[in-house]
């Protein structure tokens, strides 16, 4: 019957050519590539006219030239007579920095979160429901500024400084702690710890083919803590059993010596903490929920505690649900990161900021930072999906 | 009644959910090596009160005592009628991220510290018992239904339970998987295991069971042996429960 009607129909016997969905595909693409080059070709005309009135060369030559600008905090050594090259390295590594910090944080607060919301505990419960809603509910920004101004305003000037045997201050100078002197001891002790690590790993690799092999299984704990501790330890006494450390001591203002955990450094990390861990919070705790609750019963059923009920059973099974939100919350934190331009923390972005208003040098330094942004992005993305594979491969389902 | 040799007492037990009374007034006792069968219809609180026994669920009022150990809030208690006291549930509830010799050896190496290569060996054994060893290394989501309750038995074997709870093993299998579960719960049963069981294996209960226990609205109706029970029922309640079983 409908096919009758179809072959009645004048309009299925005649095709127009523009009607064929096929040409429409392509005609669509075509147009929709004339904008794009259009719109491109713009932009970078227009910018190259800009740049020629100002008489800005273009590329990235200015990288070698001395930047002339001090930064407050830098992992690697670094002066004004420095380039703009090891400028950047600078940002970069506090960008880094505070990255790999925030994310080892955040998981654990958010966790820690996560879990306390589903406590049977009604207080506990509530309390980490209002930690979760207070963060969700402040623009970062101001979480950031909030925790900049309650480190430097409720700590006390250096002179005044909380002390811990004398070797270690809390001021608004931040936190100062001795640093060991990097002579030839230290690095000996050093190269012994990271021998022992190199160690362990085999150690322990080595003891997951024996115990499928064999069953047998070696106390790999023990071996790992024994070769980490003890290692270092044995070159540390055979080397004399000395260490020096370079103690903070009051210089005028500041203090000088040892290593420091300045204020900024300390509100960035705690703030973008803080708020990203209320995010992963609600990720964990859904996670948790979509574990149906007859697993729990039944490790409860065979004696396991609830934490272990937790750890051993529900956590490695919410994994699955909790990875792919987790990771962009972490892409998150790294984006947010940005926001140290407003305490002052010289991150990558801040860096840039500086070297772009010395130099004029916006699509160069922009450039700049946005390769680096999309290569942390794509890397932390590549190591989850990495991750979450390994974790839903298991059991076959 | 024989009080003292009772492996599991219930006395008085009731239990509310809000304001629902699920079970009213409950006492029983089960001897070492005797075999109890629950039946009745559905909602009449034949789980809950068997979860009440391993306290996953909580009751209100009246005493319950495994191997003289009291049931209640004190947590080391819990834990030690845990460790008696094995389960089975109707799901199963096998933990899917791990391999069935993983879902064996968990228990006894966390709970029990048991060193992991005699873990394995016990794991192996029950394995074998249940029929299911050439799958240790499988997952449970690469099992039948039927492979996944012998392998849970087994789980709960591991932990040398003294006691064996069943809340319905074969109410989620396929007819032709029900056999293979139910003929390892007797081979359990005959090597003098006591078990208490929810199930409406009608055959397992005339062979099997020393006592069926009925239970409607969160009572026991009637308490007896199954030839009693099932062919000279005293209460109208187990006539008509037992005609329409019957019937199916
Ligand atoms: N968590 C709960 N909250 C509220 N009511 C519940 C809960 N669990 C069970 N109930 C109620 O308690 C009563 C007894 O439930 P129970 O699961 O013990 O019945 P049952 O005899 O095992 O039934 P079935 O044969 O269907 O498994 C039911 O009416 C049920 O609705
Ligand atoms: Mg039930």
């Amino acid at each position: 019957m409908s096919r009758d009607t179809a072959a009645l129909d004048p309009s299925r016997q005649f095709h127009h050519w523009w009607n064929n969905e096929r040409f429409r595909g392509i005609l669509y693409q075509v147009l929709l590539l004339a904008a794009v080059v259009g719109v491109g070709w713009f932009l970078v005309s227009n910018t190259l006219t800009n740049l020629n009135a100002r008489h800005i060369a273009t590329g990235f030559v200015f990288l070698d030239h001395e930047a002339g600008f001090g930064i407050s905090e830098h992992l690697i050594d670094y002066v004004p007579s420095d380039s703009y090259l090891r400028a950047f390295a600078v940002g970069l590594i506090n960008t880094v920095e505070i990255a790999v910090l925030g994310i080892v944080l955040t998981t654990l607060l958010g966790i820690v979160m996560g879990v306390l919301r589903l406590s049977s505990n009604w207080l506990v419960a509530r309390l980490a429901a209002a930690y979760v809603e207070a963060m969700r509910n402040v623009p970062v920004l101001l979480l950031l500024l909030f925790c900049y101004s309650g480190i430097t305003v409720s700590l006390p000037l250096a002179r005044n400084a909380y002390s811990l045997f004398d070797c270690i201050y809390l001021s608004n100078r931040g936190l100062k702690l001795p640093a060991p002197v990097w002579d030839a001891s230290t690095q000996a002790v050093t190269a012994a710890l990271v021998a022992a690590l190199v160690l362990a790993t085999l150690v322990s690799a080595f003891a997951r083919r024996q115990l499928d092999r064999t069953g047998r299984s070696l106390p790999v704990a023990r071996i790992t803590l024994g070769l980490v501790l003890g290692l270092p330890l044995a070159v540390f006494l055979a080397g004399g059993a000395h260490l020096s450390f370079d103690v903070p001591h009051l210089a005028g203002f500041n203090f000088a010596g040892g290593v420091t955990v300045s204020p900024e450094f300390a509100a960035l990390l705690l703030g973008l903490v803080a708020y990203t861990g209320a995010f992963v919070a609600e990720i964990v705790r859904s996670g948790i929920l979509a574990v149906s609750y007859g697993q729990t019963e039944a490790a409860l059923a065979l004696g396991l505690t609830r934490m272990q009920v937790l750890r051993l059973v529900v956590l490695p099974q919410s994994l699955r649900v909790i990875i792919p939100p987790l990771t962009s919350q972490y892409l998150n934190l790294i984006k947010n990161s940005p926001l140290a331009v407003a305490i002052g923390f010289p991150d990558l972005v801040s860096v840039a900021n500086t070297a772009i208003n010395q130099t004029g040098q916006a699509v160069e330094g922009v450039t700049i930072i946005m390769t680096i942004y999309l290569g942390l992005s794509l890397l932390i993305s590549v190591l989850m999906n990495w991750y979450n594979r390994r974790v839903a491969l298991r059991g076959g389902r | 009644m024989p009080n003292d040799d009772a492996v599991i007492s219930l006395k008085d037990v009731n239990k509310w959910y809000g304001s629902f009374h699920a079970l009213r007034d409950i006492s029983l006792d089960v001897r070492k090596g005797e075999r109890v069968v629950v039946a009745g219809p559905s909602g009449s609180g034949k789980s809950t009160m068997i979860r009440c026994i391993n306290r996953l669920e909580e009751h209100q009022s009246g005493t319950i005592t495994v191997n003289g150990t009291e049931v209640s809030n004190d947590v080391k208690a819990v834990e030690k009628v845990r460790r008696d006291v094995g389960m089975v549930f109707q799901q199963f509830n096998l933990f899917p991220h791990l391999t069935v010799l993983e879902n064996l050896t968990l228990a006894p190496v966390w709970v029990k510290h048991m060193p992991k290569a005699e873990a394995r060996d016990i794991a192996m054994r029950y394995l074998e018992r249940v029929r299911i060893h050439e799958q240790a290394n499988k997952y449970p989501g690469q099992l039948s239904g039927g492979q996944q309750q012998r392998v849970a038995i087994a789980r709960s074997l591991c932990m040398r339970p003294s006691i064996m709870l069943f809340d319905e093993p074969t109410s989620a299998l396929d007819p032709e998987m029900i056999k293979e579960v139910l003929d390892v719960m007797v081979e359990l049963a005959e090597e003098g295991m006591t078990m208490v069981c929810v199930t409406h294996e009608m055959g397992f209960a005339r062979t099997v069971a020393d006592t069926v226990v009925f239970m409607a609205d969160g009572q026991i109706v009637e308490k007896n042996t199954p030839a009693e029970l099932f062919g000279n029922p005293r209460e109208e309640r187990t006539k008509q429960f037992l005609s329409q079983i019957i019937r199916h």
